[in-house]
């Protein structure tokens, strides 16, 4: 009695309740269902209802430890493989707007990732404009892991042209350099971590852009 | 007015009423029948407006003339995940302004994901003589000098809660607006603020107010304060720690777990931005009392962590981020017994591949050890429906189940089948569930089985999933109190939405995002159903200057008695009456 009895009472109610508010070339409910399948090159509905999964809406507890055997065994026999991934899908990893749905206004706070690598400093996130790296500033007592949003770079500069302090970085190579001296692009791609320094300190460290400039353009 | 002899003399049923505070028996009582009505709104004192747009503040005055506090919701839900462009709404002033006059003896005002702008804050400031309780959640809108004045103001607040709010900080200094004379604070909630508060400004507050249960602190707090405040509140219940590390210096660790073991009353912790381990021992001496801990800030990892949580023996809330791992979590099944809710965080959410060992192994074990589990966030990067049908049968008073697979679309990982058996047990054996987030592959199936079985459930949130309107349509058929439906990316367009356009009166609210709904159907909801808000946005510019068959980029749509809204956008249109 099971599902396939549901399925056809539930296509049969469907129709019944379906409310008359004329739109022209509505199709029936399956008509819908199989456009829909052709589309997607999805499992429809009709495939389905074959599988006799034997709910049981009674009291008591269905075995589904015995509906899952039986359900696989059916299905190796009866469908068509499950395409895991649709040709037509972006590419696995690219970034879909809010998600994984975690909240928004964290990305904006301060925060930190990973603290248990010490020695090497993650600037990757899989995509993402905004990359975690270690920040120290002169004169605070610890160090914070900052996400420097790399796509404000307006910001950034400003915030940190109008106080006396100079940011400089670590490159893939170890050397420290000035922010601001090399392309943006090649900052965002090559800088491992960020010390926020006083003016006075910041003294040899211009001549270096340069070189790097021309090696890698 | 003509009484039958029999009916109970007003004032008795007055006081009777007096005993019931829920929302939904209030309502009831008020339906009985016109007398009760009358009685029943004369004496009501706290009223929830899920959907802020769903009446009209002066409908509101109007019925309850005696209110003390006001609860009001504003964005949808999937504001919280960038999906409801910024400007949309939920602008709380026109609420704030008819308050004021209405009701002088306001106490209580909270607000959840709304816009609330310094102007507000200064009208809720200065209006109410006896206000209490400012809960401002998930909020925006707003800076410190808003703030400034509540606190310059309310000579009797009690709460000032802030949580996940987005605050503007261009003064530190507004803590230092509560006068000396103030002392009636019970609880404050800052740790959403970024920069720094005065330090001495806080230390005093915190000093004078004997009542003060609560304290979540912002993490520009650092950790060699902490123990000073703790020391002039030992009677806290509640406490969020700002940035829990400095240099491991002996004197300032013995200062901090003196300072921990001096707050008998400590049950719940959270915080712990930036953790340095070796200062966590500190926090030992009250573990054992603790019921709940909220870690998902705290980057703590591997055996200190299990080592945290193992001695928290009375816990009965856990967040945590998924450094826990399965290890942790199947440490946390053998030492908490009495948990009831459990959410687990992705530390890297937008990485390639998983970072931490946490599967599904972790949330069957919790579910094997922890027979009281209701409530369940998860987020994990594979799930089988093996697994789920065990947690099912281990849970069965899961009250709240939300999944969340990172990869969409992923299938059971060793059968490469849709996980719609797995939800489709939860949904059969957790007879009292009223919130379900689904995740991963699902076909048509999984939303029969909801259909079916999922009567009491209220909210449910589906991403990437389904095959057809058929999916759409056994759920806003088959489940009955179903009052929040957000779907976001699935194959679910006009014909069950039209279908079903009554059921949508008896919900809250309907969202549909990257679905396949057409402009024509939005205006044919929207004409025919006029107590309901139709409102599409889409922020590719008008939609009639595409095909009627084109579809909208977001639909939402929630019942209404106040009319179509006056604050939509330039990229929000209302699918109701001749605007069309």
């Amino acid at each position: 009695m099971a599902t396939s009895v549901l399925g056809t009472d539930r296509a049969d109610n469907y129709k019944e309740t379906e409310l008359c508010l004329g739109l022209p070339g509505a199709a029936v409910a399956k008509n819908e269902v199989e456009t829909a399948t052709k589309a997607t090159g999805k499992r429809g509905f009709a495939e389905t209802v074959d599988l006799k999964l034997h709910l049981q809406a009674k009291d008591g507890v269905m075995d589904l430890n015995e509906n899952i055997k039986s359900i696989t065994s059916n299905v190796k026999n009866h469908l068509p493989a499950v395409t895991i991934k649709d040709p037509a899908k972006p590419p696995a990893k690219a970034q879909v707007v809010g998600w994984p749905p975690v909240r928004s206004y964290r990305k904006n706070v301060m925060s930190q990732k990973n603290a248990g690598e010490e020695g090497d400093q993650k600037a990757s996130t899989g995509g993402s404009s905004a990359a975690f790296v270690k920040v120290c500033m002169d004169g605070a007592p610890y160090l914070r892991k900052g996400m420097i949003d790399f796509m404000n770079e307006r910001k950034l500069m400003d915030l940190l042209n109008s106080s006396e302090y100079v940011p400089s970085y670590e490159d893939k190579d170890g050397d420290w350099m000035l922010v601001g001296d090399v392309p943006w692009e090649m900052f965002v791609n090559s800088c491992k971590r960020l010390r926020i320094m006083k003016g006075s300190e910041a003294i040899g460290l211009a001549p270096r852009a340069m070189e790097k400039c021309k090696s890698r353009t | 007015m003509l009484r039958k002899a029999s009916s109970f003399p007003e004032e008795m049923l007055e006081h009777v009423l007096s005993f019931i505070t829920s929302d939904k028996d209030r309502n009831a009582v008020s339906l009985v029948c016109k007398s009760w009505y009358e009685i029943e709104r004369w004496c009501r004192k706290r009223i929830f407006v899920g959907n802020c747009y769903a009446v009209r503040p002066e409908m509101v005055i109007r019925r309850f003339p005696e209110l003390r506090s006001v609860e009001l919701k504003g964005k949808p839900h999937f504001a919280d995940f960038d999906l409801v462009p910024d400007g949309w709404g939920g602008c709380v002033y026109p609420w704030i302004a008819a308050l004021a006059t209405a009701y002088p003896l306001l106490e209580e005002i909270k607000l959840k994901r709304m816009v609330v702008s310094d102007e507000s804050l200064e009208v809720i400031a200065k209006s109410f003589k006896n206000f209490k309780v400012l809960v401002l959640s998930s909020c925006e809108g707003f800076s410190t000098d808003g703030l400034a004045a509540v606190a310059a103001n309310c000579r009797n607040l009690r709460g000032l809660d802030l949580r996940e709010s987005e605050v503007d900080d261009p003064s530190g200094q507004w803590l230092s607006r509560f006068p000396d004379s103030f002392t009636s604070l019970a609880s404050l909630n800052i740790s959403c603020l970024g920069a720094e508060v005065s330090f001495s400004a806080l230390e005093r507050l915190v000093g004078r107010c004997p009542d003060l249960k609560t304290l979540r602190l912002n993490h520009a707090v650092p950790l060699d304060k902490l123990a000073n405040l703790l020391r002039g509140a030992p009677q806290l219940v509640e406490l969020g720690t700002g940035a829990y590390s400095a240099e491991l210096q002996p004197d300032v660790f013995s200062n901090l777990a003196g300072a921990f073991s001096g707050c008998k009353e400590l049950r719940s912790l959270s915080g712990f931005w930036n953790v340095f381990p070796g200062y966590l021992p500190a926090v030992y001496p009250v573990c054992s009392g603790l019921t709940s801990l909220n870690l998902r800030d705290a980057n703590i990892q591997g055996a200190d962590l299990i080592k945290l949580v193992s001695q928290c023996r009375s816990l009965q809330r856990l967040w945590v981020l998924d450094y826990i791992e399965d290890i942790g979590l199947e440490e946390l099944a053998a030492c908490c017994k009495d948990l009831t809710e459990l959410r687990v965080f992705p530390s890297d959410p937008y990485g390639a591949e998983p970072n931490v060992s946490l599967t599904e192994r972790g949330l069957v074990s919790v579910s094997e050890g922890c027979p009281k589990l209701q409530s369940v966030l998860y987020f994990c990067r594979q799930m089988t429906n093996a697994a789920l049908v065990t947690i099912a049968k281990n849970s069965p008073r899961m009250t709240c189940f939300r999944l969340c697979i990172i990869e969409p679309r992923a299938p059971d990982y060793q059968t490469l089948q849709p996980l719609d058996l797995g939800f489709g047990a939860i949904v059969e054996n957790c007879k009292d569930l009223r919130r379900l987030s689904l995740s991963g592959l699902l076909t048509d199936r999984v939303f029969e089985y909801i259909g079916t079985y999922a009567k009491k459930l209220e909210m449910l949130s589906v991403a990437f999933a389904g095959d057809s309107d058929l999916g759409l349509h056994h759920v806003l058929s088959g489940c009955e109190k179903l009052c929040k439906l957000e779907i976001r990316d699935c194959p679910f367009g006009d014909n069950a939405l039209l279908a079903n356009a009554a059921k949508l009166e008896t919900m809250r609210s309907l969202w549909m995002s990257s679905c396949s709904v057409s402009f024509r159907a939005c205006k044919l909801l929207g004409q025919k159903m006029p107590r309901l808000n139709v409102e599409v946005i889409d922020e590719r510019g008008p939609p009639d200057l595409r095909p009627e068959n084109c579809p909208v980029e977001k639909l939402y749509i929630y019942r209404t008695i106040a009319g179509p809204r006056f604050d939509m956008p330039g990229f929000v249109w209302t699918m109701n009456g001749d605007s069309v």
